[in-house]
């Protein structure tokens, strides 16, 4: 027989993936990703530290000074984040696991109904909620919670939803048939698979919050609002847009944050 | 068909078969009120330690008919027995956690290495982490990946063919008595599903598990399993037997159209390869001197050698010219395909394999994936011409009587 040529056939059986080094590299973030992940707090950073320089250099007038006061500032910044962090936590512990719920297969019927429920949360103007509630139930924090709750609670239930459908049935079917419990398959198959779904409503829903907890400050709930609403009624420009632009530096920095949750709630094997 | 009262035992008697018997009794499965049934009154003995393929048109009920068995699906009426227990008396998380599943594709968990794939079943037996680690060492090397190259990869890391062994790795990881596949290998190129099937092979033969496989190749039923159940629509059983007496006496018209009228052809796929003459080829193991391995070559007067490593197991074959270096070298591209083949594989393979193979020939291998010889093309065609000339003189014989 010729054994002339020992020229291998065309590899017939090829990796979905690349293999070795390269791949543990891919593994890792994007470029683009870690354009984001590096620009954002870059631009933060000039941003905040530009205002910084012009605070402390520029003449102020008696009721800029005291409205811009470094003190005042930073418990208006607090007062802010927490006002967000409580929110998004409050909608992470009630859209998820009313999100789950609704795949189930009992529940999975009244999955549509709920998200045009849910719907009506995010259609209302945020301030009208708001307004309408402290009405209600009366001034404060708590109600400022409760209303961003429900402004960005739709963007978590649905992208719950939406990554729980979207999890490959055939995975679960396979799991199910290896002997995991419903839960089991719900905690180590299904939640891992779609949780990168789910943390984009997650980010979503602190962006939402973040903007729209600038409104508490109409019913006694702090946050930065307060700092616009003074260089607006005290008619101070200089005020009202450090308020804007404070406002506008957290809200970056909360989509910052919340990219690098997404980013890190995606399961190894899959980025 | 057998109708075989149900042996008593789950666990392996002699010590060769580990396999359970798996006895439907008229099983009924209807997804509707109305209509007919996808699965109508189907009675069957699957005997213990044997490959069953369940074969027939797409639809006809094989996928349901094999759910019901790990109670993915549970029947309208009847019952089905493994080793005489019914499975309906048993908590059914339980009971698929002794029983192999491998669907295709090897659907693993893309967010779990292959390690934590196979380890899957046996963490939920709670074995101790000692044992675990181990098994899924012992596994790897069984489907034939290097554990330390593959253990700590994600499943998208792998080729097809590499998640397909890992899914059936996944399937034997708590070593169940029953392991069910559904089309296990419909999912890889031909070659790829060729090797597949001949692994498949070489561990049954080792294991001697039952084995419930689900698939609309016809070849591949011929090819793999002990006995074939042909299924008409509504699981109506159109012939469970051998392959040989499928192919020589197919019980109706509807199992003929099926298994295809070239018979002579599918002949190719009930021959194997190990009734060919093997060619002696010279081999050479990795890290030898060079020069008695281009000795014993030319002696033999061959222009390759095949490559062994220190297991005996096929890992390049390599023109002589090739061989420069002090000592034989590791192949180069370890994940290339050498196109060897199970001394369990059928002619069709064998031929398949050589239409794709660098050489006119194919290497054949044995237990544990060892080297055994070359199956050149002048061999098998030989061993066919053979077959065809006794066939057709018995023919003349039947005829002239
Ligand atoms: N979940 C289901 N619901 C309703 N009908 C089904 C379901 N699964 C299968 N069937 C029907 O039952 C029949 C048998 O299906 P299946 O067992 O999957 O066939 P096969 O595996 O042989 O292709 C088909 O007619 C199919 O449409
Ligand atoms: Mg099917």
């Amino acid at each position: 027989m010729s054994s002339d040529t020992a020229t291998p056939a065309p590899p017939t059986d090829t990796p979905t993936a690349p293999q070795g080094e390269r791949s543990r590299s891919s593994r890792r973030v994007s470029r683009d990703d870690l354009g984001l992940l590096l620009g954002l707090p870059a631009l933060c950073a000039v941003l905040l530290g530009g205002w910084a320089v012009w605070r402390a250099t520029a003449e102020l007038d008696d009721i800029e000074a005291r409205s811009l006061a470094w003190g005042l500032l930073v418990q208006l910044f607090g007062e802010h984040l927490l006002l967000t962090a409580l929110s998004a936590a409050a909608v992470v512990l009630t859209a998820i696991p009313l999100g789950i719920a609704l795949t189930r297969p009992a529940a999975r019927r009244a999955a549509p109904a709920v998200v045009t429920v849910a719907n009506f949360g995010q259609a209302a103007p945020a301030i009208g909620i708001l307004i309408l509630l402290a009405m209600w139930l009366g001034f404060g924090v708590p109600v400022a919670v409760l209303a961003l709750s429900l402004y960005a609670f739709l963007p978590v239930l649905q992208n719950t939803i939406v990554g729980l459908q979207g999890v490959d049935q055939t995975l679960v079917e396979a799991a199910r048939g290896m002997g995991m419990s419903r839960w089991s398959v719900l905690g180590r198959i299904e939640l891992p698979l779609a949780l990168p779904v789910i943390m984009a409503g997650v980010r979503t829903a602190l962006v939402l919050a973040v903007g729209t907890a600038a409104f508490a400050t109409f019913i006694n709930a702090g946050g930065l609002g307060s700092v616009i609403t003074t260089g607006l009624y005290l008619f101070r420009n200089s005020v009202l847009i450090s308020g804007g632009l404070l406002i506008a530096v957290l809200a970056l920095l909360v989509d910052w944050a919340g990219r690098v949750l997404e980013l890190v709630a995606t399961p190894k094997g899959m980025r | 068909m057998t109708t075989t009262e149900p042996t008593p035992t789950t666990d392996a008697g002699p010590e060769s078969v580990s396999g359970a018997e798996i006895v439907f009794d008229q099983v009924t499965k209807s997804y509707s009120a109305q209509g007919k049934p996808a699965v109508d009154s189907l009675s069957l003995t699957i005997p213990a330690g044997q490959i069953v393929m369940f074969v027939g048109p797409s639809g006809c009920g094989k996928t349901t008919s094999l759910k019901m068995i790990n109670r993915l699906i549970d029947p309208t009426s009847g019952t089905i027995t493994i080793g005489g227990k019914d499975v309906r008396s048993q908590d059914p998380d339980d009971l698929r956690r002794q029983v192999g599943y491998v669907i295709q594709g090897g659907s693993l968990f893309p967010h779990m290495t292959v390690a934590q794939n196979i380890a899957l079943v046996p963490g939920l037996l709670r074995w101790d982490k000692k044992r675990i680690t181990d098994r899924v060492e012992e596994l790897l090397d069984l489907v034939g990946l290097d554990p330390v190259r593959y253990r700590d990869r994600f499943p998208r890391e792998l080729s097809g063919g590499q998640q397909q062994r890992v899914g059936v790795a996944r399937g034997l990881a708590a070593d169940p008595p029953v392991i069910l596949m559904d089309e296990p290998f419909g999912a890889v190129d031909p070659i790829t599903r060729q090797r597949l099937q001949d692994e498949l092979m070489s561990i049954q033969s080792e294991l001697k598990k039952t084995i419930v496989c689900v698939t609309h190749d016809i070849d591949e039923a011929i090819k793999l399993g002990d006995r074939i159940l042909i299924l008409q629509e509504h699981a109506q059983i159109a012939q469970y037997d051998t392959p040989e007496a499928i192919l020589s006496a197919p019980a109706n018209e509807f199992v003929e159209d099926f298994v295809g009228s070239g018979s002579a052809l599918k002949s190719l796929s009930l021959t194997r390869v190990e009734e060919v003459e093997l060619t002696e080829w010279t081999t050479a193991t990795v890290g030898e001197p060079v020069g008695p391995v281009l000795e014993r070559a030319r002696a033999a007067r061959q222009k390759s050698v095949v490559v062994l490593d220190q297991r005996r197991r096929p890992v390049d074959w390599v023109n002589i010219r090739a061989l420069t270096g002090e000592t034989v070298p590791a192949p180069v591209d370890e994940a290339r395909d050498l196109h060897q083949i199970d001394h369990r594989a059928t002619l069709n393979d064998a031929l398949d394999t050589m239409l794709v193979s660098a050489y006119a020939g194919v290497i054949v291998t044995g237990r544990r994936d060892q080297y055994v010889g070359v199956a050149t093309f002048e061999a098998v065609t030989a061993l066919i011409t053979a077959r065809n000339e006794a066939a057709r003189q018995a023919q003349e014989d039947a005829d002239e009587q």
